[in-house]
């Protein structure tokens, strides 16, 4: 089965392209990045500011139960083209993963598919590289977590 | 911890990859590798320790002759490494697309 969502990373560069095709119209596909409360349902965040326009910035935030940030980040919007284009920084609030360009590109296939690719650029490949093994380090996280869990629910 | 080195700074290198891509077609000596550079032997050598000392490369006697090969495995779990962030990404978008065809 062909994957949807495609990641693109080469090794030893610094930068990533993400592909994903989508049964939906290009109008409502640029919707889900450009209206904050349709991002927050997606996202899984909360959206403290969103200003869709050239120069304009965004804040994000997730709380977990305890109202406790689990989750900060920010960038700014450097192009800002309904239906077709944003390029903006993202930069995620107390970690070392630094900051990085991210250039969407909208695309209409027909009147209900559209394409969304997105180019990301990093500071180095090593930064690159760490956002990448995210995810599994925190697959690994969670394992072992969930293990410890059990370990101590059997004491 | 770290007796092992990281296979991602591994293939940073672009001699380095350079040398994967020849190994690939077929298994080499150090020195028929070393003349497809215009580095040092020496170099090249430290890069191939490199490459073997995190499971890049296979090494293999032949008579008097050590043979360098590619390690398929260790290649592919570098693009298992990817793949939970692409699912991270996946999930996220059949969402977004979800959400949105509750929009029309």
């Amino acid at each position: 089965m062909e994957l949807k969502t495609k990641v693109n990373a080469e090794a030893g560069k610094q930068d990533m392209v993400i592909t994903r095709e989508f049964d939906l119209p290009v109008e409502l596909l640029f919707r889900a990045f450009a209206e904050p409360e349709l991002m927050e349902q997606w996202m899984g965040t909360k959206v403290l500011k969103f200003e869709g326009r050239k120069h304009g910035s965004y804040r994000a935030q997730t709380t977990d139960a305890q109202g406790k940030v689990v989750f900060s980040a920010n960038g700014t919007f450097h192009e800002f083209i309904p239906n077709k284009k944003i390029i903006r920084t993202f930069e995620m609030e107390n970690t070392p993963m630094g900051v990085q360009l991210e250039f969407y590109d909208f695309e209409k296939l027909t009147d209900t598919a559209s394409r969304l690719n997105a180019h990301i650029v990093y500071q180095s490949v090593a930064q690159r590289d760490q956002v990448l093994k995210m995810p599994f380090a925190q697959g690994l996280n969670w394992a072992h977590d969930r293990l410890q869990e059990i370990m101590n629910k059997s004491k | 911890m770290n007796l092992r080195r990281d296979v991602f700074q591994a293939i940073a290198d672009p001699t380095r990859r350079a040398i994967l891509s020849l190994v690939a077609l077929q298994a080499m000596t150090p020195g028929a590798i070393a003349g497809n550079f215009n580095s040092s032997r020496q170099t090249i050598s430290k890069h191939i320790q490199i490459l073997t000392e995190c499971s890049l490369l296979e090494q293999k006697q032949q008579g008097r002759e050590v043979y360098y090969n590619l390690n398929p495995d260790k290649m592919k779990e570098i693009a298992d490494f990817i793949e939970p962030f692409r699912k991270m990404w996946d999930d996220r978008f059949n969402k977004l697309e979800a959400i949105m065809k509750k929009q029309i």
